[in-house]
């Protein structure tokens, strides 16, 4: 395919996809480990109610407004999270269950409520994202990714994805050695002087904002996949948390190209005409990725230990 | 309007949805009881999300075989399958891989509903004119409820009721104890992925109402109410079933008695509200029970170091113990104790002296205990042992001159 065609077309939001994906993966390396993989799955929820509350407020729709209430949301659930685990005495995953389904149905009501047929706002696109609509239209050819007049029209998803994706690099290589000792033995990270519950909760807050700068570009199915996908196929393949981090990067760069692929391209292939849902797609490769490892992964089984021939 | 509504008098559809409702909230909240009780609430999650390729395979076979794509029951089968290998792939992970339930969780959802999201958009491509807006059943959408959608719904939770009935007994034993239960003999495996069972014909019956994100709500939040008012399993189950049924009545009617409210997100909130309810109100559990009884607690402490300390002459400078003293007629507003305030400050000396003994004493180790700085010792020795204690204290001794 010719750079004219592939640019303008494809290289942004495959570029975007992968972002996403890799922001996502890496938090959710931690979140496996730890147990609170569906801390995603929550968050990704209540990022509805968060956007129709601040496109009620400020009336426009906007990447910086809803961006904001999409993580005050998530936030807030967080702490509604754990105030019903220990006001109530219910244990975590009910509590979760309460909370995320609450603020989500609050969320579609809102959304019913208000009149949103002017704007782009529903909940489908919520949950699928509209990541092929992200094309860069000022683009000619390669060539264009050196003409600065040109990279001003690039779709602000792009750079805000990026910024987000450089962001929690740093936060895992800053805290890299207190983040691994107390994933692993929070009782000896206290012991060493690591303050555990802060870092947990930097954690989820990291987590929450790459899901929310994920979600804004690619919708919500691609942020819970990314969580929990590629580090779940990740520790199939390895014992030691250095190589499951460099191999859920390489599943979740290896699920977004495939995904956007074959989303793209996959119906013409097979004689159809009309794209299917990118994000989606995605989000079934990484289950590949990971019902493939699940089966021949060299340390899928518990005990850890490689299968011998 | 409202009062039309819970009477059931806005016509036909809202009736239906409204008895609909009811019956899909009393099922749901009798199966999300056991689920809850074992530490599996998250499972109907993953459950629920997988119903979705199975609706678009289902749909989209019916139409390749010419039939209606929209035959509910056609789709609700469909959703069943899909639920179904979505479960034993999530059992399959857990069991046999490394992987811990709530990432094998996540990872069939998002796997699952992503599958489903393509396949919806394959949809929208290959019959653009009969795509039969699916995606109601993201959301549920009771506008054009038909009498036999409200027999499939009422026959399915007369089923998973009665199947609930039967087996209640192992499922409790299992929900609670899996290793008892697998020691009596119990097949747990297949008894779990019977609830499992369960959950996703709840699931499927549900997905027309509320739709296949929010019926998990109706599985896990009825529970968790019921859990604060008893702790005993089978009231759990009947009170959740009630706030289940009570949430789909509400909940229906309230979304019938006004224009733009959506019956699902509306039942989901009514539920939600009993559930704050009863985290706030309910005795024993409850937020407002803990404060109450944080309060007594607190008022028995001051008050009990308030009496040793007029016991022995010290000045008390807390305003809120001076406060309880005198309210209590112990002291007067100078600060000076009356008689009733001597007399029980000497008691709780002498009770304070008397709980020395008793726990420098191996013989009333049991005794010892139960020292908490507060108990009564009355409460704990007969008359006869605090005589006996009495006598190894003595009475007041004169000091030799």
């Amino acid at each position: 395919m010719s750079g004219a065609e592939f640019v303008p077309l494809s290289l942004t939001p495959l570029l975007i996809g992968i972002c996403a994906a890799v922001a996502c993966a890496l938090p959710g390396n931690f979140l496996v480990l730890r147990r609170q993989a569906l801390i995603g799955d929550a968050i990704s929820h209540v990022v509805l109610p968060g956007i129709v509350v601040a496109f009620l407020l400020t009336g426009v729709i906007s990447a910086w407004p809803m961006m904001l209430g999409a993580a005050g949301a998530a936030v807030i659930a967080v702490i509604l999270i754990e105030a019903v685990r220990r006001l109530g005495r219910i244990e975590p995953g009910a509590a979760m269950g309460v909370v995320f389904t609450a603020m989500f149905a609050f969320g579609v009501l809102l959304l019913e409520q208000t009149d949103t047929s002017s704007v782009h706002l529903d909940v489908e696109h919520a949950l699928y994202g509209n990541l092929e609509s992200l094309i860069w239209l000022d683009a000619t050819g390669w060539a264009s990714l050196m003409d600065p007049e040109a990279l001003r029209g690039l779709p602000s998803e792009l750079p805000r994805m990026a910024l987000t994706l450089l962001a929690v690099c740093l936060f895992t290589w800053l805290f890299w050695r207190p983040l691994k000792i107390s994933t692993f033995d929070e009782g000896f990270a206290g012991t060493v002087g690591i303050a555990t519950a802060p870092l947990g909760l930097a954690l989820v807050i990291v987590a929450a904002v790459a899901a929310v700068a994920a979600f804004d570009a690619v919708g919500s199915i691609i942020v819970i996949a990314m969580f929990i996908c590629p580090p779940a196929a990740a520790r199939m393949m390895t014992n030691r948390l250095e190589r499951q981090v460099a191999w859920s990067v390489v599943f979740a760069v290896a699920a977004a190209v495939s995904g956007y692929v074959l989303a793209g391209y996959g119906p013409l292939w097979l004689g159809g005409a009309d794209a299917i849902s990118a994000a989606g797609m995605i989000a079934t490769m990484s289950g590949v990725i990971l019902a493939v490892t699940a089966r021949f992964g060299p340390c899928r089984t518990r005990t850890g230990a490689p299968v011998q021939g | 309007m409202l009062r039309d509504a819970l009477l059931l008098q806005l016509g036909y559809n809202a009736t239906l949805v409204a008895i609909g409702a009811t019956l899909l909230g009393v099922a749901a909240g009798c199966t999300g009881t056991f689920l809850f009780l074992r530490k599996r609430a998250l499972v109907s999650d993953a459950v629920s999300h997988a119903t979705l390729p199975g609706i678009c395979l289902a749909f989209m076979a019916m139409v390749v075989l010419g039939g209606d794509g929209r035959n509910l029951p056609g789709l609700l089968a469909g959703s069943a399958l899909s639920a179904w290998i979505g479960l034993l792939c999530m059992t399959w992970l857990t069991r046999r891989t490394r992987l811990a339930e709530d990432a094998a969780i996540g990872a069939v959802l998002s796997v699952f509903f992503g599958f489903g999201v393509v396949l919806l958009t394959v949809i929208q491509t290959m019959s653009a004119g009969r795509q039969a807006g699916l995606e109601s059943f993201l959301l549920g959408s009771t506008a054009g409820m038909l009498r036999s959608d409200a027999v499939i719904i009422a026959l399915g939770g007369a089923l998973s009721l009665a199947l609930i009935l039967m087996l209640r007994r192992p499922m409790t034993l299992v929900a609670f104890d899996p290793e008892y239960a697998a020691a009596r003999g119990l097949p747990v495996t297949r008894i779990d992925l019977t609830i499992m069972g369960l959950v996703m014909a709840v699931t499927v019956v549900g997905l027309k109402i509320v739709g296949l994100i929010l019926i998990v709500a109706l599985l896990i939040i009825p529970p968790v109410t019921a859990r604060f008012w008893t702790d005993r399993s089978d009231r759990v189950v009947l009170l959740s079933g009630l706030a289940g049924g009570l949430a789909g009545y509400v909940g229906a009617a309230l979304s019938a008695s006004a224009p733009n409210l959506p019956t699902g997100p509306i039942i989901v909130l009514v539920s939600f509200a009993l559930f704050a309810l009863s985290l706030l109100l309910a005795p024993g559990r409850g937020v407002l029970a803990a404060v109450l009884r944080h309060l007594r607690f607190q008022r028995r402490v001051h008050l009990r170091q308030g009496l040793l300390a007029l016991a022995q002459g010290q000045p008390i400078y807390e305003p809120l113990t001076l406060r309880l003293l005198r309210r209590n007629g112990l002291v007067r507003a100078d600060g000076v104790a009356t008689e009733t305030g001597r007399a029980r400050a000497a008691k709780a000396l002498r009770d304070e002296k008397r709980w020395e003994i008793v726990r420098s004493d191996l013989a009333h180790e049991a005794v010892a205990a139960l020292y908490d700085g507060l108990r009564d010792i009355e409460t704990v020795l007969t008359r006869d042992q605090i005589v006996e204690i009495d006598r190894r204290i003595g009475g007041p001794q004169g000091v030799a001159t």
